[in-house]
């Protein structure tokens, strides 16, 4: 059969978000693929020179709806260091509790949207019910279940209590068996491994090359995490990178498997050693000077660049998503593959558009 | 397969895992943070709520002397950032826990939470 070209997406039942690949194929096999995104593009780099610098957490964490309090929480974090202002050790520990929820949150939800994409919709529902008890823990200590709104320059705006604690842990406890559950269908279904297992792979060297991240790159064997940085209260929880050695989609399954246990494991040990004091302190003046700072967000390292002028509008305020790093990594998976695995494939980087294109 | 017993059994005779909305609400929890309300009686005209405000949701029209002084409050811009509470001085900026309701438009609402038009605010005052 002669070559031919079709597009995929920008609407295509299995993403969420839309993003076109051109797929050149040649008797139903993908040879070459040709990306094409701006679909979702806002101008929020943009937006973010206009506003005052202490607004922009609440723009920033409009970039991505569901790692919100993660781009929030970036933001404050170049503005504090180019202000050299110290969070109280209470605050970075609040902050490692709601970004463990997020990246736990998120996880279900791609689980689910994995499943979706086989068309196996009972177990999508499943990781959906689950995920909405992250949803409701969020709203008792945030106020908000998507856009949190908590992080503020300086520390955070809310305070986790003892009783709100305790609920917490409460609500973790009937969460474990829902994740319990799911799991096991994801490690051994004989179905999902037929759609995932030798599907997609990316060889380490070529991880690196490309510069994937998160869990692309550490399914591929690269053992980076931006939280061995231990940024927040991460170095003192004690964290270890989930890696796999495979570098296909159930290797990048796998991956997002254990890390939604150790999100849930490091939820319960920042609880446990939440420390007593302040939530925040006074931030006086404006961001004079430039900083950079990398973080991990459940799709990979996020990277904000902020530069100040000492008035109160940033001059300058650069993101770059993991999603966006991630893409030509995606575009070597594909060739070689069969039409009919391109939307797992494609989804198994989750793919997050609207991060991607800002 | 035997195993799947207990679990077709569990569904057949649980309840549904969804709430059965309308009649069911899901109740809110403490401290969220959902419909506002300006109090114009106590508000102080300071303007502070309006310089705060992330979305540009909530504007003073008109000077503290002036008799027509007033708050306009948009709650579809509104991002319930609860900015405005936290520095309201006076307390007049209020948080419920219970969303907004839908409307078939973009409302601004005036001094008393009566819907106004904007535009004609702005150029003859109120
Ligand atoms: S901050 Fe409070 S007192 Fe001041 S204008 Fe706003 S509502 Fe009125
Ligand atoms: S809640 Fe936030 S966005 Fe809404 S009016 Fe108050 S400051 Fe503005």
């Amino acid at each position: 059969m002669p070559r031919m070209t079709f597009p995929f997406g920008p609407q295509h039942p299995v993403l969420p978000e839309a993003i076109q690949l051109k797929l050149t194929v040649e008797d139903e096999r993908v040879v070459e693929v040709l990306p094409a995104i701006g679909y979702m593009h806002r101008g929020i780099e943009k937006a973010a020179e206009k506003n005052p610098y202490i607004n922009n957490v609440f723009l920033c964490e409009r970039i991505c709806g569901i790692c919100s309090f993660i781009h929030g929480m970036a933001y404050c974090q170049t503005i504090e260091e180019i202000m050299e202002v110290k969070v109280p050790p209470r605050a970075e520990y609040l902050r490692v509790i709601w970004s463990e929820l997020s990246r736990l949150h998120s996880h279900l939800l791609w689980l689910g949207l994995l499943a979706d994409s086989f068309g196996f919709e009972s177990l999508f529902m499943q990781c959906w019910r689950a995920r909405e008890i992250v949803l409701d823990m969020l709203e008792m200590t945030t106020g908000q279940r998507v856009i949190q709104s908590t992080c503020v320059i300086g520390g955070v705006r809310r305070d986790i209590d003892a009783e709100q604690a305790a609920r917490m842990r409460e609500m973790l406890k009937t969460l474990k068996p829902q994740i319990d559950a799911v799991i096991p269908v994801f490690k051994h279904d004989y179905t999902i491994k037929s759609r995932t297992v030798g599907r997609g792979v990316l060889p380490k060297d070529q991880a690196w090359k490309l510069g994937a991240v998160g869990p692309t790159l550490r399914g591929s064997g690269g053992a980076w995490d931006a939280r061995l940085t231990g940024y927040a209260a991460y170095g003192e929880l004690g964290f270890e990178p989930m890696v796999e050695t495979d570098g296909d989609s159930y290797a990048r399954t796998q991956v997002r498997v254990r890390e939604t246990y150790q999100a849930y494991e490091l939820v319960l040990k920042a609880l446990d050693r939440l420390p007593e004091g302040e939530t925040k302190v006074k931030v006086k003046g404006f961001p004079n000077g430039e900083a950079a700072i990398r973080v991990e967000q459940p799709r990979g390292e996020l990277f904000y660049y902020a530069l100040g002028d000492g008035t109160s509008h940033l001059e300058r305020l650069k993101v770059r998503t993991p999603t966006f790093v991630n893409i030509p990594a995606l575009l070597t998976m594909l060739p070689g593959c069969e039409i009919a695995d391109v939307p797992v494939i494609v989804l198994s980087i989750d793919p997050c558009m609207s991060c991607t294109e800002r | 397969m035997p195993w799947m017993i207990p679990n077709i059994a569990k569904n057949l005779t649980g309840s549904p895992a969804t709430r059965k909305y309308p009649f069911e609400k899901r109740p809110y929890f403490p401290g969220t943070r959902g419909r506002l309300e300006v109090d114009f009686l106590t508000c102080g005209y300071c303007g502070l709520c309006e310089r705060v405000c992330p979305a540009q949701a909530i504007k003073k029209i008109g000077d503290k002397k002036d008799p027509d002084v007033t708050i306009l409050y948009k709650p579809f811009a509104c991002i319930y950032c609860a900015r405005c509470v936290e520095v309201c001085k006076f307390g007049s900026v209020k948080i419920f826990e219970e969303h907004t309701a839908p409307a078939d438009r973009k409302l601004t609402l005036g001094r008393e939470g009566e819907p106004v038009d904007e535009e004609f605010v702005l150029n003859n005052g109120f």
